[in-house]
């Protein structure tokens, strides 16, 4: 059988899985008693057995077969955690994400059996083989023990099915020859998204002993997941129950299989076993009248069965049918139903948008050149406007993701570090549902990884020397995301040493980067930025962590890549800020429109403050640098005429036309010819063939066709 | 590219003029052919960067091989053209011809390969010359032509 087609949904979801795993051991490091963390280990790990069975892969289902075993022993009671254990609990998570990345790459698992890991993990159970057995009797046990609390009438829906002549035959040849006949009822768990594929792996994993006959709903209606949480199968087989109920509860989303075995009497009297239970039913509702049992008592006719479970029903409404009802309302799923979507797709819808925003551009300048637009052609247009707008603003919301998938792998991280550099550390983070353009969160990951080593190597000092500076023992380092209007700001933060900057300019100075006399007039801050160099780094030692140097140019490199910018604070002794700004979207953005000689500019709105109208007199000079004064900042004057390299048109007696720009809080004021307007403009890169020039951060094509270019006001400031 | 396919093949070239010379560019790379129009120029870059252009909702960057190959800069005439080429490293890039003239079909038997003369500055972009009715063909190694100068 193919399962290839389900290969995406089972890596989706064995990430997800691992995630989950990752999170919950540490939790439970933390505190190791708590029964509810022990229970969702336990599932999690369950759930990728089965998944891995399904999909065939043998090793990674041994290795979650021995991890299951591991939680169970612990839920019983029977071991308690240690640290040595959850050491090895990670390992194992290493190692079957290793199986992940395999099997996404080759779609085969590789051939590493991990053996020690095993073998790890069964001393810990510290048990022989006898043992072994016991424990998986017990697994299966426990589960076992719930279901006949819970088991309702619900739950044994397989005995409500109603079998035609046909069908009932073929049940009785496979009795005559000695085989059983079982009915299953499977429920799927509620927040299944691909209930119809699950129902499939079921079907599979039970074809593989057993042959179905009858299933309820029509395997037609499960395709087309026409069917609630539950569905029934009666199947013939020469195994033994156990044995298929296990089958069909290793498919992962399968929260419970309710097995029986269907007595061939039974199946001859479908009908009175029917009637049996409506009444059964009824006298379970005290409120239930008696007419409506004995009505369905005189139905007539043994071949009708099929039509009795209606007449009851219909003589008896308010009793069978209301509770199901409020049963299936019950059951409707409450998590939001979701979609998978390739973001391939979604990057040609948003492709799409931009076209249809550059053509109502184009729609709105060919109104205005005509001259003679009516006003209905104005009112649709405007329209259009609003309509685009939203459009493209939904469009980036279904991109936008939590940056949680990327940062919750960080506290395992951080533990991890913590054991290798011998320095106790703490990660605390917030704002972890922050959200932004899926891309930007996939591609942050690293850059932050690099930080928050960053922090934990090179900020926090040794427990000896906090305790010598009156510190915490334990280091702190907090990861904070946030919305700034149109950015997102993400800070990592450390109460380490902070930057020790005459370290950092003596070794500049060593390495050659800069000159003695250079270092002499560098300012704080400039110090700092020589962090960001190639090839810098002050680390003493050279460790795994961090000290190669390839650090800090590569995060910021990173960074700007995503049109975002990276700033450093210090404290001597009191610890560091690495603060990262993104911006919210990519693709299209709200933009002023400039004229500076000939050519037109956008500048990006969200950078921009106020725009100002400056007479030429009220501009001073400031260490021969153009500054003015605005309510009370002295704010240093850009005149792009002379950047861009364009001949101003204006007259220099006019008053000057000044955009403020800000970028954290800094200012500068970029003069310009002429405003145009605000427009919605449409982010093209200009190619990585012109990518020398820095201050233009990319294209958009305007309205008439033509070209104009997007000015980064980050890097003029 | 330079690559020569064996005997017989045969490999088209698209016949364009800067000046007074015939060049050849192979048909594979060529996009599309357009006729001049407005170049937003970008700042602080090489001058053979002429600047950026719309073909079809795309920012195309446009360069001229003339000033490339250190000729006169480009006089811009009704039988200007700029050639988009899509190269598999730098991408989709333009680049601005005097004149486009025809398609021609070279055998590879008329297709002699450059011996390489450092001296000459022009035959770096060049990768051999190609015989035919018309004349002589100068064949441009497109990759030199694109390369950024360093």
């Amino acid at each position: 059988m193919d399962v290839s087609q389900y290969l995406e949904i089972f890596l989706d979801e064995t990430n997800e899985h691992l995630q989950n795993l990752n999170t919950q051991i540490l939790s439970l490091e933390q505190n190791p008693e708590n029964m509810d963390t022990i229970n969702e280990i336990f599932r999690a790990a369950h759930s990728l057995k089965g998944m891995a069975g399904t999909m065939g892969y043998k090793r990674m289902q041994t290795l979650t077969h021995d991890m299951e075993n591991v939680f169970s022993e612990v839920r019983n009671g029977n071991i308690k955690v240690n640290a040595d254990m959850i050491d090895v609990l990670f390992q194992c998570l290493d190692a079957l994400e290793e199986y992940n990345t395999n099997i996404r790459e080759s779609s085969d698992e590789g051939t590493n059996d991990n053996g020690a890991l095993i073998k790890r993990l069964n001393d810990i159970m510290g048990g022989g083989s006898g043992e072994e057995s016991g424990k998986a009797a017990s697994v299966s046990d426990a589960p076992k023990a719930n279901e006949a609390e819970t088991s309702s009438k619900d739950s044994e829906k397989f005995r409500e099915i109603k079998l035609n002549e046909n069908q009932q035959n073929v049940l009785k040849e496979a009795d005559r020859q000695g085989k059983m006949v079982y009915g299953l009822t499977i429920k799927v768990q509620e927040s299944c998204i691909l209930k119809a594929a699950r129902a499939f792996l079921v079907f599979k994993a039970i074809e593989e002993t057993s042959e179905i006959i009858v299933s309820d709903p029509s395997s037609q209606d499960i395709e087309d997941e026409k069917f609630d949480l539950y569905f029934s199968l009666i199947v013939i087989s020469e195994e033994k129950l156990d044995k298929i109920v296990n089958a069909a509860k290793n498919v992962s989303e399968i929260e419970d299989v309710v097995g029986g075995v269907l007595n061939m009497n039974d199946v001859n009297s479908a009908k009175e076993q029917e009637e049996e239970e409506s009444e059964a039913s009824q006298e379970a509702v005290p409120q239930a009248s008696v007419t409506p049992a004995k009505a369905a008592d005189e139905t007539p006719a043994q071949a009708e069965a099929v039509q009795v479970q209606p007449t009851v029903q219909d003589q008896a409404p308010v009793v069978t049918p209301a509770p199901a009802a409020k049963k299936t309302t019950a059951n409707k799923p409450v998590v939001n139903r979701t979609v998978r979507v390739d973001i391939e797709k979604l990057d040609t819808l948003m492709n799409l948008v931009s076209e249809l925003i550059i053509a109502k551009n184009s729609l709105v300048s060919a109104s205005t050149m005509s001259g003679n637009s009516s006003p209905a052609v104005n009112e649709q247009i405007e329209y259009l406007e609003s309509v685009t707008t939203s459009l493209h603003e939904s469009v980036m919301k279904v991109r936008m993701v939590p940056i949680e998938s990327t940062v919750n792998k960080f506290p395992r991280m951080v533990r991890d570090l913590q054991k290798k550099l011998g320095k106790k550390m703490e990660l605390y983070m917030s704002g972890e549902e922050t959200e932004l353009d899926r891309t930007v969160v996939d591609q942050i990951g690293d850059p932050l990884m690099h930080l928050l080593r960053n922090s934990a190597d090179h900020g926090l000092e040794s427990a000896e020397v906090r305790r010598e500076r009156g510190k915490p023992e334990v280091g702190s380092i907090f990861l904070d995301a946030y919305q700034d209007g149109n950015n997102v700001v993400i800070e990592v933060r450390d109460d380490g040493n902070g930057i020790d900057t005459k370290a950092v300019k003596n070794k500049a100075i060593e390495r050659g980067i800069i000159t003695p006399e250079q270092g002499e007039n560098m300012s704080e801050k400039e110090v700092i930025d020589l962090l960001f160099n190639a090839g810098f780094s002050t680390a003493k030692v050279v460790s795994d962590v961090s000290g190669r140097g390839v650090g800090l140019d590569v995060v910021k490199s990173m960074i700007e890549s995503l049109s975002g910018e990276v700033e450093v604070k210090s404290k001597l002794g009191e610890g560091s800020t690495w603060t990262i700004r993104l911006p919210l979207t990519l693709a299209i953005i709200q933009a002023l429109m400039v004229d500076i000689g000939d050519e037109k500019y956008a500048i990006s709105l969200g950078s921009i403050q106020t725009i100002e109208d400056i007479a030429p007199s009220d501009v001073k000079l400031v260490q021969a640098k153009e500054v003015i004064q605005l309510r009370d900042l002295v704010i240093p004057l850009v005149r792009l005429s002379e950047i861009l390299d364009i001949p101003s048109k204006k007259n220099p007696e006019d008053n000057l036309v000044v955009v403020i720009v800000k970028k954290g809080d800094k200012q500068a004021g970029l003069v310009v010819d002429e405003l145009i307007g605000q427009q919605e403009i449409v982010i093209k890169s200009l190619g990585k063939y012109i990518s020398k020039c820095k201050i233009i951060s990319g294209a958009t094509v305007l309205g008439d066709g033509e070209v104009a270019l997007i000015l980064d006001a980050n890097t003029l400031i | 590219m330079g690559e020569i396919k064996a005997v017989g093949e045969s490999t088209q070239f698209i016949v364009i003029k800067l000046g007074d010379e015939q060049y050849g560019i192979d048909i594979k790379y060529i996009d599309n052919i357009i006729r001049m129009q407005h170049i937003t120029r970008v700042p602080k870059v090489d001058a053979y960067l002429k600047g950026v252009i719309n073909v079809r909702g795309e920012v195309i960057p446009v360069m001229s091989i003339r000033i490339k190959m250190g000729l006169e800069p480009d006089v811009e005439t009704k039988s200007s053209r700029i050639i988009i080429l899509k190269l598999e490293q730098q991408g989709t890039i333009g680049v601005i011809v005097d004149e486009v003239k025809e398609v021609v079909t070279l055998d590879n038997d008329n297709i002699e390969k450059m011996s390489y003369d450092s001296k000459d500055e022009k035959a770096s972009f060049l990768f051999g010359v190609g015989k035919c009715e018309g004349g002589l063909i100068s064949l441009l190694d497109l990759n030199s032509v694109v390369l950024e100068n360093v």
